[in-house]
């Protein structure tokens, strides 16, 4: 007997309007496994994201998040959840330090001085960590944004172009941290405009086109040249 | 976490970060102390006139500090999408709003101190045995401004054009609240006791519980938008 997949999109929807979004998309990751999800701007990738997130709600379809529905039971889902959007959620008028133990006191998992130094430590921001924010760079902040990440244990990560912004070493170890959390049977499912090494993490590639899903394949075995092939074929003649 | 916990750690993170920024703050005092002067200026020393019009100078002075402090309560959680934060935060919603309300509570409570011994002091007034009736008046005033407030704060906070949308939506909520503190204030600076004025002081607690319980009951819906 197979598990259920940590994320299941059914049929899933979204208008704004007039305007169609998301016109039928049915898509599954399972534990362990990392999902690409590529396509041009508008295709309605940070929608989908934001969908499975909790943050938005789909107009028709069914979303379930580790066994549970995503809009009836949003609070439930929550606590199963990473999620890294757009925005990197940090207060600039706090240090480093205080934006982490904020969100993880506010998440009911309050963490210690020396976890909080911990996650600090693995995005080399430690020895700012009693600066305040504002003074930091939009790579730094990245970097505490994903560090956030690392004092919570979700089954579900929701990465919206989380390499985005950061240097090749913070990139080196957040792809670690990645396949560390595959590894562990988490389930992930990005949003990335890149088909450089940041693809490396992924086992599946999706290409999103004109609200629906043109493509959904397995990496193994695609170079570069192939996923730009790809790309131009389903993204942009789909868009 | 208990709810109170997590209600403490949004107030600290606000508090905080108020306190380093003081962006409010300093708004606030410079535009009390403006509106302190324009309005000695406007009613002179005439006692008689200022007898009528000293309440409500006091309270429009209150209500316009206020709303420009509630005004901006969420609009630091827009900036890089913390907003989004507190929605996916495990947990009671309401306890946010209420980290919130402390906050802003604080914030107003330490603004109409300020504003209370200026006022004292422009206008010349004895408060003597009135003081601590209208602790409690401007106590219970402070609440219900900040309750509906808090909560339309967060509601107009995605607006585009909430500076105006705000103080529309609020002021007719806060008509009872508006009302009751002018009426005891008036009564207990022409030194009436206490008692002369139970009537107006039962409203604004009736009020104040209704709002509080209202903004708890239907933060959650606000948040999730």
């Amino acid at each position: 007997m197979t598990s259920e997949p940590l994320i299941r999109l059914c049929d899933v929807r979204k208008d704004f309007g007039p305007q169609i979004v998301l016109a039928g998309v049915s898509l599954e990751v399972r534990s362990g496994e990392a999902v690409a999800l590529l396509g041009g701007n508008g295709a309605g990738k940070t929608t989908l994201l934001k969908i499975v997130a909790t943050v938005m709600r789909p107009t028709a379809g069914q979303v379930r998040v580790a066994g549970r529905d995503a809009v009836r039971d949003a609070e439930a889902v929550r606590g199963q959840l990473g999620f890294v959007g757009h925005g990197a959620w940090v207060y600039d008028d706090l240090t480093a330090a205080e934006n982490l133990r904020f969100w993880t006191a506010l998440a009911g998992r309050p963490a210690s001085e020396a976890e909080v130094g911990v996650a600090l430590a693995a995005v080399e921001l430690d020895r700012v960590s009693r600066a305040r924010v504002r003074t930091f760079s939009a790579g730094m902040k990245r970097r505490l944004s994903l560090a956030r990440l690392t004092l919570f244990s979700p089954a579900v990560l929701l990465l919206d172009e989380p390499f985005a912004g950061l240097d090749q070493r913070a990139k080196k170890w957040f792809e670690g941290h990645l396949e560390a959390f595959k590894d562990r049977g988490g389930a992930l499912l990005m949003v990335t405009h890149s088909f450089d090494r940041e693809l490396g993490v992924a086992d599946r590639i999706t290409i999103l086109a004109g609200g629906r899903i043109a493509l959904d394949t397995p990496r193994a075995g695609l170079d570069p040249d192939d996923l730009q092939r790809l790309y131009a074929a389903h993204a942009e003649d789909g868009a | 976490m208990t709810f109170a916990r997590r209600a403490l750690v949004v107030a600290w993170k606000d508090l905080l970060v108020e306190r380093r920024s003081k962006e409010t703050l300093n708004a606030l005092l410079f535009f009390s102390l403006l509106l302190l002067f324009v309005f000695q200026f406007a009613l002179g020393p005439d006692r008689e006139r200022l007898a009528g019009v000293l309440p409500g100078v006091l309270w429009l002075g209150f209500i316009l500090s206020a709303l420009l402090a509630l005004g901006r309560t969420f609009l630091i959680e827009r900036e890089h999408d913390c907003w989004e934060g507190l929605l996916l935060a495990p947990g009671d919603k309401s306890a946010i709003y209420l980290g919130k309300l402390g906050a802003n509570l604080l914030l107003m409570t330490v603004v109409e101190t300020l504003v209370l011994a200026l006022f004292v002091v422009f206008f010349d007034i004895d408060l003597g045995r009135a003081f601590p009736g209208l602790v409690l008046v401007v106590a219970l005033g402070t609440v219900g401004l900040g309750a509906v407030g808090t909560l339309f704060a967060a509601m107009t906070a995605h607006i585009r054009a909430r500076e105006v949308l705000f103080p529309v939506l609020l002021l007719p909520v806060q008509i009872p609240v508006l009302l009751a503190t002018v009426k005891a204030t008036e009564a207990l600076l022409l030194g009436e006791p206490l008692g002369a004025a139970a009537h107006w002081v039962k409203l604004l607690a009736a009020a104040d519980v209704v709002y509080v319980a209202v903004a708890l009951l239907t933060f959650d819906v606000v948040l999730e938008g």
